[in-house]
């Protein structure tokens, strides 16, 4: 039994939106890790990250939206967490995401945020 | 819920794609003992992240290694047991640095040990590198 898991990408006004799907964890991380990456290359950094459908996720999962934020922020760019469900949210919480990364409730939310211009702090 | 102890016991290769049936195994057990949802999810995240660190650091992703799910149930807690025969480490040298720092250094190592201090109510390492490794973890059920 493998954890399902899946990514649809798509554009939404000039932001790059990962919608992710079932289970992240270190069996799925690298395909997150793939598709940011994917992103990166391609020289786009407003990622919005659509949690909607996203039931699982462990440290493994939190750790590539770690590994990539500082080099995404130094870039101009930014990762936007989106729609989160309260599972999720609160293994995000546990670690303390909330202080370093913007959580919105929803896509339309996260594309206001990268207008509204750089995060502070 | 009966105060007799329940043993229950898996035994998987060492590989992620394990990790979702080893989800199931706690949570199930859980469910079965009636725990909350809350409780339900902390475990089988501990445990995911307890095994993962074994499949990926103790037995540096060898598939033809196994590793070892016990769980126990009593009245007053759920305990659960990881064992595998890896190579190992010394959990009081595991830094615990601050979430910024790690972004700051791009890394995002040793969140799993973190993440199971956090939701767990004890978590305990008894090593022996390459003889045995135990990680005991202990939630204490709420009456």
């Amino acid at each position: 039994m493998a954890t399902s898991f899946s990514i649809r990408n798509s554009d939404a006004a000039g932001i790059s939106v990962l919608a992710l799907e079932g289970f992240l964890d270190a069996h799925t991380a690298p395909q997150f890790e793939e598709a940011i990456q994917k992103e990166v290359a391609a020289g786009r950094r407003n990622i919005a990250v659509d949690c909607a459908q996203l039931t699982y996720i462990s440290s493994a999962g939190l750790g590539v939206f770690m590994s990539f934020i500082e080099e995404i922020r130094d870039a101009g760019g930014d990762i936007k967490i989106c729609a989160v469900i309260p599972k999720v949210l609160q293994v995000f919480e546990i670690l303390g995401f909330q202080s370093l990364f913007d959580i919105v409730a929803d896509v339309p939310a996260a594309q206001a945020k990268f207008a509204a211009g750089p995060r502070e702090g | 819920m009966t105060n007799f102890e329940r043993r229950f016991l898996l035994h998987v290769p060492s590989s992620t794609e394990n990790l979702a049936l080893i989800r199931d195994f706690v949570a199930n057990i859980g469910k079965q003992a009636g725990l909350p949802d809350s409780d339900l999810s902390m475990i089988e995240l501990a445990v995911d992240e307890a095994c993962a660190n074994v499949i990926e650091h103790a037995y540096g992703s060898d598939g033809t290694k196994e590793v070892i799910v016990r769980a126990m149930l009593d009245a007053e807690a759920i305990t659960i047991e990881v064992v595998d025969t890896g190579k190992g480490f010394d959990p009081n040298i595991v830094e615990q640095k601050e979430l910024k720092r790690l972004v700051e250094e791009r890394r995002s190592g040793g969140l799993g040990m973190r993440m199971m201090k956090l939701v767990m109510d004890e978590v305990q390492y008894n090593i022996k590198p390459g003889e045995r490794n135990e990680l005991r973890m202990v939630k204490r059920l709420k009456h």
